[in-house]
């Protein structure tokens, strides 16, 4: 699609001609007068308020969709704009050259139209591609008189920054929850939650994995059962439910236009430093220029550690669990290359003693490895130990079945890289990392490993063990911080043990 | 600037060695382990549509038979030549490239066809066409991608009436496509050999289709080249 400029209005034309130009090279982009005479589309408003979508994710004409930005009620926003000649994503954040490419575009008639391979899963957005906002009023939200039905306790560390949590999103203020694996996150939202519904805010709930979507929209249901929840994900069905509360993966706030007026995103730490960059896009992107925004994370970066010790950055802690029970700490124990010797079809003597204890035993085990090539020379010499042992990584087309079967204690002892490192509660199991020094292993890493240990209130305990070829500063303060987060929890009276 | 796997984006570390000094550097898109991915169709296959079979299966696979005895069809489409398999891989990167538009895939398919399309005696390389309509929603043409990487031109000579998408269709339904082909350009195609490109052979009637319109229209010869045998 390319545009032409009549009465100061941009005109949609499908000829290159002299006059003609693509979104990108606009040089400003005009926003007629809202014009209160015109009869809205209310279908339209409702899937383009708070949002930014392509043509292409609406089904309704281009005539419409173009009267509506004539009459003031629709704003076209460049998706691909160039600053300094370097393309940037105005839909994701992209501005990583190798990360754009080029192609001769059927729409606009360019030899070379420039699209971001970023976001390319959610609908391609080129040089030519408009983002469509709602540029009109929004549907006043239906006020609920306290939609929450949910009856459980909170522990005092929950309590405590339920509280905060709620006073943050009435204040519209950036809050960090640091919690523990294993200290109750969700549940700290709900009070806050409640609070917002109740006074027509809008709320969503931002995850990096889907997985995670899938487990908590239930709960949430669940404790909100009167109010539409949308659950977003790739290939979702509520992808145009206008919803009080989403929960939806980092990736669809793409979608996302000054929607929400609290974001609360979790596990901000799951991610590398690199895709960091665009979440933090995204989360911009979609918070309301007057809004919340609650980060939930067991593992903060160091750079928000420090933030936090110096009083830059507003948090609270949650340092023990809720069944009161301290948080096992781990060992480390030196094996030595252990490369080498797995290359020889040989376990280091320490980590074949710690696993043939496991097996007399009969206690389930995780093993975690650096890499999927690791695993796969490991997994037959652990089998000559035992039968029950079994292998997963990402790409691993039975993923799910191997950990229902771990579950089911079908398998004795899992081997595994570092897709198990979150998320995965499993009841009374032993933890071991071969290979700690590996730089895949981040202190955030290793915290949430060790967090897997001692979830179940009925099993509290458990062993963490890194088997490490050299000590690395990751491990030292991966250890720290858990060891820190056990004294505070002593001090504020939160575990008994 | 460092150069990323256009598949995985792992950055892909350069050559070193006597070679990489002084002989003219292929170009790579992939890293090793995606490259690794493919899986590349050697050993016997069908002489006339590429299928990988076993040799007991004689050298005509059932599906040609069948096309070739049908006095409307035989001999329209000389030969196939496909590079890969189908596998979970192709698949994504095809589905990636074509319907999620990412164009610059073409140059790494381009160059896995490189190779057998030096081995095709041929005038002029054709790009199976796309409706006006699915051009305009899909941005572009996949197999004038293809062409467009190879470093060649696709010679249009052929139009297409806007139907059903071909995935949406039983197999059945594909293998008695009416003609969806029309003939723009009858002149510079008199005598001439043909290559159609297109992504995958699935049925081969969508092929079959265009070459024996352009057979009819008076080329000498047609063959294809895709990069993957469905």
């Amino acid at each position: 699609m390319r545009f032409i400029v009549k009465n100061n209005r941009l005109h949609p034309v499908y000829e290159k001609t002299a006059q003609s130009f693509i979104l990108s090279n606009a040089p400003s982009i005009p926003q007629p007068q809202m014009n209160t005479q015109y009869p809205i589309n209310e279908d339209l408003q409702t899937l383009l308020q708070g949002k930014q979508l392509l043509h292409d994710d609406l089904t309704h004409p281009y005539e419409l969709i173009q009267e509506h930005y004539e009459n003031g009620y629709l704003q076209y926003r460049k998706s691909i704009a160039f600053e300094k000649n370097k393309p940037v994503c105005r839909r994701c954040g992209n501005t990583n050259p190798s990360l754009f490419a080029q192609f001769p575009c059927a729409r606009c008639q360019e030899e070379a139209c420039t699209y971001c391979r970023n976001c390319l899963m959610m609908g391609r957005v080129s040089s030519c591609t408009p983002l469509l906002s709602w540029a009109g009023p929004i549907i006043p939200p239906e006020t609920i008189d306290s939609p929450l039905q949910w009856d459980g306790q909170l522990s005092a560390g929950q309590k405590k920054a339920s509280n905060e949590v709620t006073q943050a999103i009435m204040e519209n203020k950036n809050f960090l929850v640091w919690a523990v694996c294993g200290a109750g996150k969700t549940e700290v939202l709900f009070a806050g939650i409640n609070e917002a519904i109740r006074q027509g805010k809008r709320v969503c709930i931002a995850t990096p994995r889907t997985d995670v979507v899938l487990e908590l929209a239930p709960r949430f249901k669940k404790a909100f059962p009167t109010i539409p929840i949308a659950a977003l994900y790739g290939g979702s069905e509520d992808r145009h439910l206008h919803a009080q509360l989403t929960i939806a993966t980092t990736h669809q706030l793409f979608r996302f236009y000054q929607a929400f007026d609290s974001l609360i995103v979790d596990e901000v730490d799951a991610f590398p430093y690199s895709n960091d960059e665009t979440l933090q896009y995204a989360v911009q992107q979609a918070r309301k220029p007057t809004s919340s925004i609650i980060y939930l994370t067991a593992t903060p970066s160091e750079q928000w550690q420090g933030e936090c010790r110096i009083g830059k950055r507003a948090y609270v802690t949650i340092p023990a669990r809720f069944h009161r029970s301290s948080l096992p700490v781990p060992g480390f124990t030196w094996c030595g290359n252990w490369e080498k010797a797995i290359n020889k079809n040989v376990l280091p003597s320490s980590v074949k003693r710690w696993l043939k204890e496991r097996i007399d035993a009969d206690k389930q085990t995780l093993l975690f490895l650096p890499k999927i090539s690791n695993m796969k020379k490991i997994l037959p010499i652990v089998q000559t130990l035992h039968p029950k042992v079994a292998a997963v990584h990402a790409e691993d087309p039975a993923r799910k079945e191997k950990v229902l079967s771990m579950r089911k204690k079908e398998i004795l002892i899992l081997l595994t890289t570092t897709i198990l490192e979150r998320g995965v509660t499993l009841p009374n199991i032993d933890v071991a990392v071969l290979g700690a020094e590996n730089r895949i292993f981040t202190e955030s890493a290793l915290v949430q490993i060790a967090g897997r240990v001692g979830r179940k209130a009925e099993a509290p305990t458990g062993t963490i063990t890194f088997f490490h070829y050299g000590k690395t500063r990751a491990m030292v303060r991966a250890r720290k911080q858990i060891v820190n987060m056990n004294i505070e929890a002593k001090k504020k009276g939160l575990i008994d043990d | 600037m460092t150069i990323n796997c256009l598949i995985c984006h792992a950055e892909l570390l350069p050559l070193l060695g006597w070679s990489a000094l002084f002989l003219k550097e292929k170009p790579r898109y992939l890293c090793d382990v995606c490259q690794a991915k493919w899986e590349r169709i050697n050993g016997h296959t069908c002489k006339r549509c590429d299928r990988p079979m076993s040799e007991e299966d004689g050298d005509t696979c059932f599906d040609c038979i069948r096309w070739e005895k049908d006095a409307v069809w035989a001999d329209c489409l000389t030969r196939n030549h496909s590079i890969v398999e189908y596998n979970d891989f192709c698949k994504e990167v095809i589905a990636r490239f074509k319907y999620r538009g990412d164009y610059i895939l073409a140059y790494p398919i381009a160059e896995m066809m490189k190779g057998s399309l030096l081995t095709i005696e041929y005038d002029f390389l054709v790009a199976i066409p796309l409706s006006t309509e699915r051009q305009y929603e899909r941005g572009f043409n996949q197999s004038e991608a293809i062409i467009t990487a190879l470093g060649e031109q696709s010679l249009s000579v052929l139009t297409r009436i806007h139907t059903e998408k071909q995935s949406k269709k039983s197999r059945a339904e594909r293998i008695h496509l009416p003609q969806v082909f029309q003939l723009v350009e009858r002149a510079v195609i008199q005598e001439k050999s043909l290559v159609l490109i297109d992504d995958i052979y699935t049925t081969g009637s969508t092929l079959r289709n265009a070459a024996k319109l352009l057979i009819e229209a008076g080329a000498k010869k047609v063959s294809s080249l895709t990069i993957a045998r469905g």
